[in-house]
């Protein structure tokens, strides 16, 4: 990815912004005019800093942040897959297409111990879901699909979301 | 578009003791349209609730509920993670008998943010995450001395689809 110029980087109200909605906005009903009022300034140039954002890609997203798990996707599995290098960025980007792969990846090789350089977190209800939808990975791979693994997790050990500030 | 709550209504076996959730039809469409595209305007659930057919105080009410259940985080803006700085995803094969150990020493590290134990030779997978490339290389060097077991050192070369929500029924 190209670098950008320092105007992508956040300004102190984008920080602001950020550190008072990244815990999530204050369900009533003018949200943004709430922040404002924390940061001393209008509704209308925190939705302009927050399109802003939005556009080169501080912010993925603005919506809803589904628990997963409660929801029952509790088939979280990290699917690992071998194909050719010269192969493999055009393959991550169709498998991240998929509606069921949450993230896909190009990671390196460490041979000989780990030969896979593709990851695609596929999520599914359970077990069975997910083993599913990793078909579906491995029929559009055919027969470029050199080997997978799916490693699914048994226990969250450490896990530290929010950042404070950017 | 199957039910969730059909798929759910299956009484729990042993097996499947697991909380049952139970979404309606407005809560469904909520989920569906708004994990992304949530309004910036002056009174964005009055805006959702147009487009719903329905009222901001019905709207706001099914957000209360679906944050107090736990069942959203949250609602707002997801942040792109840091890009300064340096991260790599580390994998290690640990003993069965050892995991604990070696789990809580990686743990105890503050550029360890996430810590997964998983069914795999390769059963222990963190991400580590620190402002500068020397000191990523000096955990990693100082977490293989005080474990005793080598580290896969996974950095990400390209990331293709990160986290933009995908459909809950599909």
């Amino acid at each position: 990815m190209k670098s950008r110029a320092n105007n992508n980087r956040p300004n102190a109200l984008d920080r602001g912004i950020i550190r008072c909605t990244q815990a999530g906005l204050p369900l009533v009903p003018q949200p943004y005019q709430y922040i404002a009022d924390q940061l001393g300034t209008t509704a209308e140039q925190v939705m302009q800093r927050m399109r802003q954002m939005l556009e080169c890609g501080i912010i993925r997203r603005i919506g809803a942040v589904p628990n997963h798990y409660t929801l029952g996707f509790r088939g979280n599995g990290m699917s690992v897959w071998d194909v050719d290098d010269s192969l493999v960025a055009e393959y991550g980007r169709r498998i991240g297409e998929l509606e069921f792969v949450s993230h896909s990846y190009q990671r390196p090789r460490f041979l000989p111990e780990w030969r896979y350089n593709l990851f695609a977190m596929v999520h599914g209800r359970d077990r069975a879901e997910v083993m599913q939808k990793v078909e579906l990975i491995a029929a559009l791979l055919g027969k470029d699909n050199r080997a997978h693994e799916v490693l699914f997790s048994t226990r969250i050990l450490k896990k530290t979301g929010l950042r404070i500030d950017q | 578009m199957s039910s969730i709550a059909s798929k759910r209504s299956r009484p729990a076996t042993a097996s499947q003791p697991l909380r049952t959730v139970r979404l309606n039809e407005l809560e469904r469409r909520l989920l569906d349209a708004f994990q992304r595209g949530f309004p910036l305007s002056p009174t964005p659930f009055q805006e959702i609730a147009d487009r719903l057919g329905t009222s901001e105080e019905v709207v706001l009410g099914v957000l209360k509920r679906l944050q107090r259940s736990g069942i959203i985080s949250r609602i707002g803006p997801v942040f792109k993670p840091k890009r300064i700085g340096s991260s790599t995803l580390a994998a290690m094969s640990i003993p069965p008998e050892e995991l604990d150990r070696v789990a809580a020493v990686v743990s105890s590290y503050v550029e360890v943010n996430h810590n997964y134990e998983r069914e795999n030779d390769y059963n222990l997978w963190f991400v580590i995450t620190s402002p500068s490339k020397e000191r990523l290389q000096q955990v990693l060097r100082e977490l293989e001395s005080r474990t005793g077991y080598p580290i896969l050192d996974l950095p990400l070369v390209k990331q293709h689809h990160i986290d933009l929500g995908f459909p809950l029924w599909c």
